[in-house]
């Protein structure tokens, strides 16, 4: 009984069912799976979070995107900058309340190297509808090395609460063929 | 008590006044039973008050209704999410660690008077924390990621709160040496205090975590300190706010035993077993608060496997165990109580009607098939990248902590009414369909914020049109459908919840007094045999026969294989990246 | 329980090694916090101080 002392002394010793222990090995096999499912695809998948990381304030990270969209501006939507930088080189993208600055537009199959960061609070990078989650936070730059493999509008919605705007705070990357 | 010759002790010196309790024979303290019944009682009063909250999120979240503004639906799911994730679940748990102690034990409660200490401190800072946000300058949801920042107030009750529940931990522990000296039982204690001590050890790492990193939060908040790194605030709050969840399981596992033993006379297949399941609790499953940092910037992808898999698994290997070992107590017994035909003639016949029975069968298989499979898979590192931050993580929990934790003290609640409280549930017609009532509402909250999740519908947000936004993005209409579902299916969980209420406080109110005649009647219906009979006895069940338990699990196992690996399918198909 | 009969003093010499870690809760409180303490808090402290600083 759950309730009451167990009814041996020593219970230790008492012999376990053998349908138990089956389901025991199975169960601590399914683990070493898992676990080594997630090693695995760090060697061979194609899909793993870069652990390219400083530490930068945000006036820095600010001044390093400016500069950058200032070089790579191409045009303007809803009176923000687009920037298109050559293929396979480093782009930024930062968050603040309540946008996602500047818009990138990127070369289909192409490799980029995006830089994240906020200038304020957290917030969270979510690019629909591809759906690749990934927190933003102040203070730190965050280099994700990113291949789009689909052409059109993509959008970068916030899925951290950043305060009462949050649902306002949406950016925007177009990915175009070469 | 006046059902039974109550007497006072004198036991180590101290005066104990104790009761009888006619089911069990079992000599309880009246002290702790007091205590059981406060934190009880808050702990209901919590769930009324974040169950409406609850109900109004969901109905904002509903595309049709959008029932609140901005700024209040962010107001109130931050209270929604305050008031039933620590509230009720801290508070009840108070009172089960205080019942699987002094009560099981046969023992009194160490130092009743810290114990009451502990629930005025919990009370008063619940209520700061409540007052905190309902003033409006609190919105930061429960996590209170800085830098945003919270009123001081905000800070302060978690402290308090977090305080007393550290104290009630420690009253817990006394009266586990108090009964072991002056020799209250013999051997070893029993599997459900075993489970709450599981609870206990985890809520005091819990609250330590809680303590390193509210403290200075606090001290930031009042202008004494500049900066928190948002990082490490991160880690530190998560071993907290991860960790109350480990909590919730190990006590709502201890629950199912209880409810199984109480309802159908079940004794655990193996007590080495089951004790070694929680022992993988104790030492590995708070490892899983990384689960929350797998797309954090600056934690290495070692750190993260190896946490999140709670050091390959081990933890995910106990709740294995509990998964088989629970559903074959209740088979193994059933088959004693004589239903022996066919692989399922135990569980056909198992009693559906008595609501303690149902709510725990129910919160065990939604438990597993909802919460853990989607639990496991959410924390996988990779496919996190697809889920983190998601409505799906929402879906998740909801099957976890309140399908599981919540449906499972619910259903001990038709149990500690009679038993603790000495009152018979009023409107037993309705209770015994309340489980069902609330386990399909609260089914369908998980699955359809998990269906809007895998669209990429985010958590915490108010708008999913973006009206006021200056670019646009249109989600799937699917999305739409998965939110209106869930707001429905929030309505049904919302009356389920709310009969709840309604029967508990009626029957404390108005509840029949129960006596020596009527109690095993009280306890609602059970398989032919008598519950004094059943809960006393142990008896080997010599070599078991569960061809019911291992085709369940059979079942879970496949729909765990293919869920996984579907996901994986998913992660493949994503952008490349590294 | 009651009806158990006395076992000798001695017999508590006997409890496996495990089963006792098991009925010790001061031990597992112990375990219980020191491997998420050092497993958790404190190798992810150790990498979030050592995160470099951009040039
Ligand atoms: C009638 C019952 C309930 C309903 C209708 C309900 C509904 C919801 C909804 C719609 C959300 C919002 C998801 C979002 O927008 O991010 C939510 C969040 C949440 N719920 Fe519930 N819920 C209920 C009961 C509970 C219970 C009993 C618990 C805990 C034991 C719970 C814990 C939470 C937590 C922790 C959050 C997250 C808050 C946050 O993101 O800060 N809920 N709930
Ligand atoms: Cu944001
Ligand atoms: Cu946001």
């Amino acid at each position: 009984m759950a309730l009451t002392p167990p009814e041996a002394k020593i219970w230790w010793n008492e012999k376990v069912e053998r349908g138990e222990l089956v389901w025991i090995v199975i169960a601590f096999l399914w683990g070493l799976v898992m676990f080594f499912m997630m090693v695995y695809w760090h060697l061979e998948g194609q899909q793993n979070l870069s652990n390219e990381v400083y530490r930068i304030s945000p006036e820095k990270f600010l001044a390093k995107t400016e500069k950058f969209t200032e070089q790579y501006k191409v045009r303007e939507e809803a009176g923000i900058p687009v920037a298109k930088a050559p293929a396979g080189s480093d782009v930024y993208m930062l968050a603040r309340l309540w946008e996602w600055w500047p818009i990138l537009e990127l070369e289909k199959g192409q490799t980029y190297r995006v830089h994240l960061s906020s200038v304020d609070w957290q917030h969270g990078f979510s690019l629909q509808p591809v759906n690749v989650n990934i927190q933003v936070h102040p203070g730190l730059e965050h280099v994700v090395t990113i291949t789009p493999t689909q052409t059109g509008e993509f959008s970068v919605v916030c899925n951290e609460f950043c305060g009462v705007g949050h649902h306002t705070m949406i950016g925007r990357i177009h990915v175009v063929d070469k | 008590m006046s059902i039974a010759e109550s007497h006072s002790g004198i036991i180590g010196g101290i005066a104990a006044r104790f009761r009888t309790c006619p089911a069990t024979g079992l000599q309880i303290d009246l002290a702790a039973e007091r205590l059981i019944k406060a934190n009880a009682v808050a702990a209901v009063v919590f769930l009324l008050v974040g169950g409406v909250f609850g109900l109004l999120v969901a109905l904002t979240r509903w595309p049709a209704v959008h029932l609140l503004p901005a700024d209040m639906f962010y107001l109130v799911l931050t209270a929604h999410g305050l008031d039933v994730l620590l509230l009720w679940i801290l508070f009840f748990e108070m009172a089960v660690l205080y019942f699987a102690s002094a009560v099981l034990l046969n023992c009194r409660l160490a130092a009743p008077r810290f114990a009451w200490l502990a629930f005025i401190l919990m009370l008063v800072g619940g209520v700061l924390t409540n007052i905190a946000v309902l003033q409006g300058d609190s919105s930061v949801m429960f996590t209170s990621y800085v830098p945003m920042q919270a009123s001081p107030n905000f800070y302060l009750g978690l402290i308090l709160f977090a305080v007393g529940a550290l104290i009630g931990c420690l009253v817990f522990l006394g009266t586990l040496v108090i009964a072991k000296e002056e020799k209250t039982y013999e051997g070893s204690i029993p599997l459900v205090t075993f489970g709450a001590l599981t609870a206990c050890i985890i809520a005091i790492f819990t609250i330590a975590s809680g303590a390193i990193i509210l403290i200075p939060t606090w001290l930031w908040s009042l202008g004494y300190i500049s900066h928190i790194d948002t990082l490490m605030y991160k880690l530190i709050w998560w071993g907290m706010g991860h960790s109350s969840q480990q909590i919730n399981v190990a006590a709502h596992v201890a629950v199912w035993y209880a409810i199984a033993a109480i309802t159908v006379g079940a004794k655990p297949l193996s007590e080495k077993v089951s004790r070694t399941a929680f022992l993988m609790y104790i030492l590995f499953l708070q490892l899983a608060s990384a689960h929350h940092l797998l797309v954090e910037p600056g934690i290495s992808a070692e750190w993260k496997v190896f946490n999140t898999s709670y050091a390959m698994y081990l933890a995910v290997l106990g709740s294995l165990i509990h998964g088989m070992t629970v559903p074959g107590a209740i088979e193994a017994a059933q088959r004693r109580n004589g239903f022996v035909n066919g692989a399922f003639e135990w569980l056909r016949k198992a009693p559906w009607g008595n609501p303690a029975f149902a709510g725990m069968f129910l919160s065990l298989v939604l438990f597993g098939f909802l919460g853990g499979i989607s639990g496991v898979v959410l924390g996988t590192e990779q496919i996190n990248i697809l889920m983190h931050n998601t409505l799906y993580v929402p879906g998740h929990f909801h099957a976890t902590v309140v399908a599981g934790t919540t449906l499972a003290f619910m259903a001990l609640t038709y149990l500690v009414l009679p038993l603790i409280f000495q009152r018979k549930v009023i409107l037993p017609g309705l209770a015994k369909w309340q489980p069902y009532l609330f386990a399909i509402g609260v089914s369908g909250i998980s699955l359809f914020m998990m269906g809007a999740g895998t669209l990429g519908v985010s958590r915490r947000h108010w708008d999913i049109t973006f009206s006021d936004a200056a670019l646009s993005f249109d989600y799937p209409s699917a999305a739409f459908l998965m939110l209106g579902l869930n707001g429905l299916s929030a309505i049904l969980a919302a009356v389920g919840g709310g009969l709840y209420i309604v029967i508990t406080v009626g029957s404390l109110l108005f509840g029949e007094k129960v006596t020596a005649d009527n109690v095993v009647e009280a306890l609602g219906p059970m398989p032919t045999r008598k519950v004094s009979e059943a809960v006393k006895e142990y008896g080997n069940a010599g070599t078991f026969h569960l061809p019911g338990t291992y085709i369940l699990v059979a079942v879970f196992f496949t729909a765990f294989v293919l869920y996984y690996f579907v996901n994986w399918k998913y992660v493949s198909d994503l952008w490349p990246m590294g | 329980m009651a009806t158990k009969t006395k076992e000798p003093e001695a017999a508590s010499e006997r409890i496996p090694p495990m089963q006792r870690l098991l009925d010790n809760p001061f031990l597992l409180l112990f375990l219980g916090v020191t491997m998420p303490t050092v497993l958790y808090l404190m190798w992810g402290l150790m990498e979030i101080t050592q995160i470099p600083i951009a040039e």
